[in-house]
């Protein structure tokens, strides 16, 4: 077995004096995608926030490559190489698409080779190219997600954290994204991915978590998972027949 | 009459500085102030004070003047702009009136009566008494800070402000230290003002406390969002028309206030992005709400 890059033991998040992350111990292997899934409010998203230093954890220890960085501030662990795709399509959109890649490399000093990556990414997503000049605000929603997470490339991160990637996206689009998704996979970066869809999800994921009001429930692999009643319960809550099977 | 054109010319250099400072605050970190004349204030009294009691030279005061209001504006800061929400405009007010009464009641200050006899520049042997020169001064200094905060918006720097601006977590997870940024920011911003207070103090030669009271902080403020929040030309033109406005409108005195009133409310419904800005401030306000509702 591979060694973990990440590893969270036990983690407690609060919001103020609001408990929301109740002991939550995952991990993720160099090269794999890991889907964390689970309805709203089961604390996916603090989850992510606490990985990338937004939040501070209260208890526990989060620990990539082997190293505690549940201390660390958000800029710290950028440079560490974790890269936060926030939910939402977070792109700034009084920026050009190009500055915004740009700022996607904010916490390296290797200018030269910023330059080439950007080169790089644009030729990757060429529509990232065809629109540098144009303020971000101005893309589309699925044009603004591909944005996003190639502006979150442009930090070389080992691992990159995906919060709700395909939220708000016409189903075109929607694959689109997992297809990226994928190819980063392929490319070799580590993937922590969260989704509402669970079932595209778990068609890119090597393993996933479910969460439940605040802690890990469930866990296995994605072959597993899909199969598993509890998933479909703890997502959709009864009578979640029909909707699964679409 | 070519003095009182030079006298309005030297006023809309200060309040260009003021505006310029401000609008960093506003339109680049997405702060509220509404205590800048307090830090002009500092300035003025710091440099007329050091002038009169040390017999410090000009050259010495100014910088004084601007270093003492920047590191009010830190000590201001570190502990308000942390925090994540708009806490800013609620201590910059506060802060505003306790700064106004403490220099109506000190003794040093003067009280209400300020500060009288202080010494104008003595720079190169010029004689700064004369208006032209000290339009000059004036000029120079609006020449040098504008060149400045260009130079510092368009660099890697001006870019990560932009970044908070739009989405201050987002910033945070490209790895900009954020809250630095901030305080940085409104650091420099205090100094700026406390350099055009130091002017101010120099070109007037008295100076009381009704200059630097809310009063004056509304007036700022209401230069950077007739200019345009985040547009450092938006502040220039926005801070020299209010400035020559009233100037025009004082033949008309008895409705001076009407016409002021009026130009407002018809910028506020015509064009609330400012006259040469990006974002209005009504989306600013909304915005904040908006995020503080999803992440809440």
């Amino acid at each position: 077995m591979a060694k973990a890059l990440l590893t969270l033991q036990s983690v407690h998040s609060y919001y103020g004096s609001l408990h929301v992350l109740k002991g939550v111990s995952l991990h993720v292997r160099a090269g794999e995608i890991v889907a964390l899934l689970g309805a709203n409010g089961a604390g996916k998203t603090t989850t992510l926030k606490t990985i990338s230093g937004l939040l501070k954890p209260r208890k526990g220890r989060v620990e990539f490559q082997g190293e505690n960085i549940s201390r660390l501030s958000a800029e710290a662990i950028v440079k560490k190489g974790i890269a936060h795709v926030p939910e939402g399509r977070r792109v700034f959109s009084s920026l050009t698409v190009a500055a915004n890649l740009e700022l996607g490399a904010f916490a390296r000093r290797d200018y030269q080779a910023i330059k080439n990556d950007l080169q790089e990414i644009q030729e990757r997503f060429p529509i990232l190219r065809e629109r540098a000049r144009q303020l971000a605000g101005t893309l589309s929603g699925g044009e603004q997600q591909i944005l996003a997470i190639a502006r979150a490339l442009m930090a070389r991160p080992k691992l990159l954290l995906l919060d709700e990637p395909s939220m708000g996206l016409a189903p075109r689009l929607v694959k689109q994204i997992f297809a990226i998704i994928r190819r980063l996979q392929e490319a070799g970066t580590t993937i922590l991915l969260i989704e509402q869809n669970a079932r595209a999800a778990l068609k890119v994921a090597d393993r996933g978590y479910v969460m439940e009001t605040g802690s890990i429930s469930l866990d296995g692999s994605a072959a597993e998972l899909m199969d598993h009643n509890e998933v479909k319960r703890a997502y959709l809550g009864k009578g979640y027949q029909e909707v699964w099977e679409e | 009459m070519t003095e009182y054109l030079l006298h309005i010319s030297i006023i809309s250099g200060l309040y260009i500085i003021l505006a310029l400072s401000l609008n960093l605050i506003i339109g680049y970190c997405g702060q509220v102030s509404l205590g800048h004349a307090a830090f002009y204030g500092l300035g003025a009294y710091t440099s007329a004070l050091t002038a009169i009691h040390w017999q410090l030279p000009f050259v010495l005061s100014l910088p004084l003047a601007a270093v003492l209001a920047a590191l009010f504006g830190l000590g201001l800061g570190i502990p308000t702009l942390r925090l994540k929400d708009d806490y800013l405009a609620i201590v910059t007010l506060g802060f505003g009136v306790i700064v106004d009464l403490i220099l109506l009641n000190l003794e040093i200050t003067g009280g209400p009566d300020g500060l009288t006899r202080i010494p104008p520049p003595s720079l190169l042997g010029l004689d700064f008494r004369s208006k032209v020169w000290y339009s000059l001064l004036v000029a120079a200094a609006v020449l040098l800070i504008v060149g400045l905060l260009y130079r510092l918006v368009h660099s890697r720097h001006g870019r990560a402000l932009k970044a908070i601006r739009d989405h201050e977590m987002t910033a945070r997870v490209m790895g900009i230290n954020t809250a630095a940024y901030k305080i940085a920011i409104f650091t420099l911003a205090a100094g700026l003002a406390g350099l055009a207070g130091s002017l101010y103090a120099h070109y007037i030669t008295f100076i009381n406390p009704e200059s630097f009271g809310l009063h004056t902080s509304i007036l700022i403020l209401t230069m950077v969002v007739l200019g345009g929040m985040g547009s450092l030309l938006g502040s220039v033109v926005g801070a020299a028309v209010l400035t020559i406005l009233p100037e025009m409108f004082r033949r008309f005195a008895d409705y001076q206030d009407v016409a002021y009133g009026a130009m407002l409310i018809a910028l506020l419904i015509w064009r609330p992005q400012g006259l040469l800005g990006v974002g209005s401030i009504s989306q600013k306000f909304s915005l904040g709400r908006g995020k503080a509702k999803k992440e809440g």
